[in-house]
C-alpha cells in the first residue's frame, strides 16, 4: 500500500464520473495554457537572449485586437465551465422526489445514523446499492461537514438547522466518510464509513444486525424514525392540544408539512423541515394565524434525534 | 549585476541610512524609506516564524498517525494561518517595497503623511505582538477562519487577544492604504501623469483601495466575535438566536478582497521585473493598469465562493460562481501580456528575472486551479479538501512570495547600496521553485483523493503524496534560508552596486543607491512614459560592449 501512487478516488456513485470528467477536462485546460505559456517563456528566451542577433526593429506596445482576443477566449471558456459546472452541482444539491430519508446527527467528534427502517448506527451507515438516498443532518454543537469522498458530495452540518446530501451508490463496498469543516481538537477522528451494500444483502443487514448501538436506550432499537416519533409524541402530550380537532389549542398537523402556512402576523411561509424544527423548539417565534402563543418552547428538552423523529411522524401523518 | 562588477563605484557619503544615528533616530523617523526598513526586519522574523509552524505541519503529515497531539497540531496550523496572512502577505509587498518605492517612483520626496505612516508600523507590531503574545501563553485553535460557533463558544482558547491582535493589525492596512491613495493622488512629480505611472503603482493603487474599503469589514467582524465570546450577545451561534453562516459572510467580504491585497502587489512586481530584464515596455500597459482595477473592483463580489456548501442558497452560489469565472479574466489578460512583453525584447536572466519567469508559470496554474474551485459541481468535492491548499498556495507562495522575493532582490542594491552573489541568488530561486511545486502539487491530488484540510492524522493510503510534499518543503526551506545568508553577508561584502545596476528606467534608478532621505536632489521632472526601453538599441549598445571586450 504504501508506494502506490493514487491519482483518482473511487467512483462510487452516479455522479462520481459526471464530477471526474468536468476535473479532468479542467486538468487538460490547465495543461494546455500552461504549456501554451511555458512553450512561449521559452520561444521568447531562447530567440531574444541578450547578446543574440535578432530582429528586434519596431516592438508592438500594445494591440487591440490581440488583447480582444485573449479577454474573449478565456471569458467563452470560463462560461462553457461554468454552465457544465452548474449543472453537475444542480444534480447534487436536488434530491431526487423519491429519495429515501436517513438522518445524522453531527456531534464533537462523533457521526450518528438512523435509517429510514429505524437502524441506528455510530460513525457506520449501510445503504443499498442503486437507491436514491438522502441523508438530512443537523448538529448538536459546532459546524460540521458530511464528506462522502467516494460519491463526490459534500454539505456542511450546522446546528440550529437542516442540510441534506444525497447520493445513489453504485458500486457494494466500504468508503470513508469525513468531517470536513474544522470542529475542534479531534476534528480527524470524526470520520465514518459508508458501507454499500447489494439490495439483498442490506435487507438481510437490516434483519439480522444486532439492534441498536451502544448508548441507545432499549426502546430506540428499532422503531422506525416515525414510530420513534410516535413515542415521543405522546410522552410529551402533545396530542393534547395537536388532536386535529377544530377548537384544539393548537393546529392539526396532518397534512402540514411541505404545505403553506399563513402566520398571525399575515406573512405565508413554507412549512419545510427548519420550519417545523424551530415550531417545536422555540414555538413562539412563528404562529400559526388564528392561534395564541401558547405551546411551550421544547428547546433543551428534546434531543436532535428526537425532533428529527417527530418530523418524521408529523410528515406520517395523512 | 553588470556595472557592479567593475568596482567603478563608490558608496555616496549621505544617504538616509546613515543621515541620522542610533535608534532612536530609526523608531521616531518618518521617512518612508527607514520604516520600509523597519517593516522589512519585522516582517521577515514573521515569516521566519510562520515557516517554522509550516514545518511542524509538514513534519506530522509525514506519517499517516500522530506525531503531535491533535490540540498542538490544530494550534500549529492555526498559527501557520494567522502569521503568514495577517502579519506577513497582507503587509509584506506594500509595507516594506511600496513604501520604500511608491514615493520615489513618482517623485516625491516621502509619502503624503509620514507620522501616519511611522504609526501604521506601531499600530502592526503592537498587534502582531499581542497576537505573537497569545500564542506563547498557548495559541488558538480555530483555524485562521475562527468559523463560528466554535470560536465564540467551544474553543477554549486565546481567541479574543488575537482577535485582539488582529483588529489592531487591521488599523495599519487601513493607515498604509490611505497613505498610498493620497500620495498617489497629490504628490506626483510634474509630468508623472497617470499614463506614465509605473505599474508597480497602479497595482499599489489598486490595493490600497481594497485595504481603505474592505479592512473595516474585517474589524467589525471582530468586534462582533468579540461581543459573542465575551459578552454571550448572540449573534452568529444558533442557540443564542444567531446565524453561523453570517460570520462567514463577514468573514469572506473581507478576507476574499484581501487575497487580492496579497497578489495585485504581486503583480505589480513582476511587470516591473519583466519590462526591466527584457528591455521593453511592458506589452498592453493600459490593459495590465486597468486590469488591476478590475480585479479589485470584481474582488468585493466573490466572497460567497468560498460558502458553496455551507448552507447558503444554491442560488447566491451559482450569482458567486459566475462572478468569480470573471474576476478570472483580468489575470489571465495579465498573464498574457506579461508573456508577449518578451518578444523582440532583450532578455537577460538575472535572479529577479528567475523568480519573475517563475511567477508566471506558478501563477498560471494558481489562477488556472482556481476555476477548478469557481466551478459549483467541483467545488463540492473539492471544497475543504487538500485541493485547496495546494490551489491557494500556488497563488499566495508560487506568485506573492516569490514576486516578493524577485522585488527584494531587484531593489536590493537600491536599498542598500551594494549587490549580492549571483550564483548564490540563481540557486535559491531554483531550489524554491523545485521545492515548492514538489511541495503543493502533490497536494492538489491529495486534495482530489479526498483528503480533508485541517487533519493531524489519515488514513494510510494517502502517505505517499503526504511524504512528497513533506520532501519538498525541506528543499523550498533550504531555498528561503539561503536568501538570509547571502543578503546579509552583501550589506558587508556585496560590491558597490551604483545607482542603476540594471541599467533599468524608472525614477527610482535615477537617484543614487541608497537615496538620500529626500530622496532626490532636486525635484524630478517626467518627460517620457514609463518603461521608454529600446531594445534594438540596448541590444547594439551590448554587442559593441562585448566586441570591445574581446579585442
Amino acid at each position: 500500500m504504501l508506494w502506490e501512487l493514487p491519482l483518482m478516488p473511487q467512483q462510487a456513485s452516479t455522479i462520481a464520473h459526471k464530477v471526474d470528467a468536468l476535473y479532468l477536462f479542467l486538468w487538460g485546460m490547465t495543461a494546455f495554457f500552461t504549456l501554451l505559456i511555458f512553450a512561449l517563456i521559452l520561444f521568447f528566451a531562447v530567440k531574444y537572449k541578450r547578446g543574440k542577433v535578432a530582429d528586434r526593429s519596431n516592438p508592438p506596445d500594445t494591440d487591440h485586437k490581440l488583447e480582444a482576443v485573449w479577454i474573449v477566449v478565456p471569458l467563452a471558456i470560463s462560461l462553457v465551465i461554468f454552465g457544465w459546472a452548474t449543472a453537475i452541482f444542480f444534480e447534487q444539491v436536488r434530491p431526487p422526489a423519491d429519495a429515501v430519508e436517513y438522518f445524522a446527527t453531527g456531534k464533537q467528534w462523533m457521526w450518528k445514523f438512523q435509517s429510514p427502517e429505524g437502524k441506528r448506527e455510530v460513525n457506520e451507515l449501510h445503504v443499498p446499492k442503486g437507491r436514491n438516498i438522502k441523508v438530512t443532518a443537523t448538529s448538536e454543537d459546532v459546524l460540521h461537514d458530511l464528506f462522502f469522498p467516494a460519491f463526490r458530495t459534500k454539505a456542511d452540518v450546522l446546528p440550529g438547522r437542516y442540510t441534506n446530501v444525497w447520493f445513489n451508490a453504485t458500486k457494494a463496498g466500504t468508503y470513508h466518510i469525513f468531517c470536513a469543516e474544522y470542529c475542534g481538537m479531534q476534528h480527524s477522528l470524526m470520520i465514518g464509513k459508508v458501507i454499500v451494500m447489494e439490495p439483498n444483502d442490506y435487507e438481510r443487514w437490516l434483519t439480522s444486525a444486532s439492534s441498536g448501538t451502544a448508548g441507545q436506550t432499549a426502546a430506540a432499537g428499532d422503531e422506525t424514525p416515525a414510530q420513534a416519533g410516535e413515542r415521543v409524541f405522546t410522552q410529551h402530550g402533545c396530542q393534547t392540544c395537536h388532536q386535529g380537532s377544530s377548537g384544539a389549542l393548537g393546529p392539526a398537523l396532518a397534512g402540514v408539512p411541505g404545505s403553506e402556512v399563513e402566520l398571525q402576523s399575515g406573512e405565508k411561509v413554507k412549512a419545510d423541515d427548519d420550519y417545523l424544527r424551530e415550531s417545536i423548539l422555540n414555538s413562539s417565534a412563528k404562529i400559526v394565524k388564528g392561534y395564541q402563543a401558547v405551546m411551550p418552547n421544547f428547546k433543551g428538552q428534546i434531543s436532535e434525534e428526537d425532533v428529527m423523529s417527530l418530523i418524521a411522524y408529523i410528515k406520517a401523518q395523512k | 549585476m553588470p556595472g557592479a562588477a567593475n568596482g567603478v563605484f563608490e558608496m555616496p557619503k549621505v544617504t538616509y541610512l546613515n543621515a541620522q544615528e542610533g535608534i532612536k533616530s530609526w523608531l521616531l523617523t518618518g521617512d518612508h524609506k527607514r520604516i520600509a526598513i523597519l517593516y522589512l526586519i519585522s516582517i521577515s522574523i514573521f515569516f521566519a516564524l510562520g515557516g517554522v509552524f509550516a514545518s511542524l505541519i509538514r513534519i506530522e503529515l509525514l506519517t499517516p498517525g500522530p506525531e503531535l497531539d491533535a490540540e498542538m497540531y490544530n494550534r500549529a496550523f492555526t498559527a501557520h494561518g494567522i502569521v503568514m496572512v495577517f502579519m506577513f502577505l497582507i503587509p509584506a509587498i506594500p509595507a516594506v517595497l511600496g513604501n520604500f518605492l511608491l514615493p520615489i517612483m513618482i517623485g516625491a520626496r516621502d509619502l503624503a503623511f509620514p507620522k501616519v505612516n511611522l504609526l501604521s508600523w506601531y499600530l502592526y507590531m503592537i498587534g502582531g505582538l499581542l497576537t505573537l503574545s497569545a500564542m506563547l501563553m498557548g495559541g488558538v485553535d480555530t483555524g485562521w477562519t475562527f468559523y463560528t460557533p466554535y470560536s465564540t463558544t467551544y474553543s477554549q482558547s486565546y481567541v479574543f487577544l488575537t482577535g485582539l491582535g488582529i483588529f489592531i493589525m487591521g488599523f495599519s492596512s487601513i493607515t498604509t492604504g490611505l497613505n498610498f491613495v493620497i500620495t498617489t493622488h497629490k504628490m506626483r512629480a510634474p509630468g508623472m501623469t497617470w499614463s506614465r505611472l509605473p505599474l508597480f503603482v497602479w497595482s499599489q493603487y489598486a490595493t490600497s483601495l481594497v485595504m481603505l474599503l474592505g479592512t473595516p469589514v474585517i474589524a467589525i467582524t471582530v468586534v462582533l466575535l468579540a461581543a459573542e465570546r465575551v459578552f454571550g450577545v448572540g449573534i452568529f451561534n444558533p442557540n443564542l438566536g444567531g446565524d453561523p453562516v453570517l460570520f462567514q459572510h463577514l468573514f469572506w467580504f473581507y478576507s476574499h478582497p484581501a487575497v487580492y491585497i496579497m497578489i495585485l502587489p504581486a503583480m505589480g512586481v513582476i511587470s516591473e521585473l519583466i519590462a526591466a530584464f527584457s528591455r521593453r515596455r511592458v506589452f498592453g500597459y493600459s490593459f495590465v493598469a486597468f486590469s488591476s482595477l478590475a480585479i479589485a473592483i470584481f474582488g468585493f463580489l466573490v466572497w460567497g465562493h468560498h460558502l458553496f456548501v455551507s448552507g447558503q442558497s444554491a442560488y447566491a452560489g451559482i450569482i458567486f460562481s459566475l462572478l468569480s469565472f470573471i474576476v478570472a479574466i483580468p489575470s489571465a489578460v495579465k498573464v498574457f501580456n506579461w508573456t508577449t512583453t518578451l518578444y523582440k525584447g532583450s532578455i537577460s536572466y538575472e535572479t529577479p528575472m528567475l523568480y519573475a519567469l517563475a511567477f508566471i508559470g506558478l501563477f498560471a496554474i494558481g489562477g488556472l486551479t482556481g476555476l477548478f474551485c469557481a466551478a459549483l459541481g467541483l467545488d463540492v468535492h473539492i471544497t475543504d479538501t487538500y485541493f485547496i491548499i495546494a490551489h491557494f498556495h500556488y497563488v499566495m507562495v508560487g506568485s506573492t512570495v516569490i514576486a516578493y522575493l524577485g522585488g527584494i532582490h531587484y531593489w536590493w542594491p537600491k536599498m542598500t547600496g551594494r549587490g549580492y552573489p549571483e550564483f548564490w541568488g540563481k540557486l535559491s530561486a531554483m531550489l524554491i521553485y523545485v521545492g515548492f511545486n514538489l511541495t503543493f502539487f502533490p497536494q492538489f491530488i491529495l486534495g482530489y483523493l479526498g483528503m480533508p484540510r485541517r487533519y493531524h492524522v489519515y488514513p494510510p493510503e494517502y502517505q505517499v503524496l503526504n511524504i512528497l510534499s513533506t520532501a519538498g518543503a525541506s528543499v523550498l526551506a533550504i531555498g528561503f534560508l539561503m536568501p538570509v545568508f547571502y543578503l546579509l553577508w552583501s550589506l558587508k561584502y556585496g560590491p558597490i552596486a551604483g545607482p542603476n545596476p540594471w541599467g533599468a528606467k524608472g525614477l527610482e534608478w535615477e537617484t543614487a543607491s541608497p537615496p538620500p532621505t529626500f530622496n532626490f536632489d532636486a525635484t524630478p521632472i517626467v518627460t517620457e512614459e514609463a518603461y521608454a526601453y529600446d531594445a534594438e538599441a540596448d541590444e547594439a549598445a551590448y554587442q559593441s560592449a562585448l566586441q570591445q571586450g574581446k579585442r
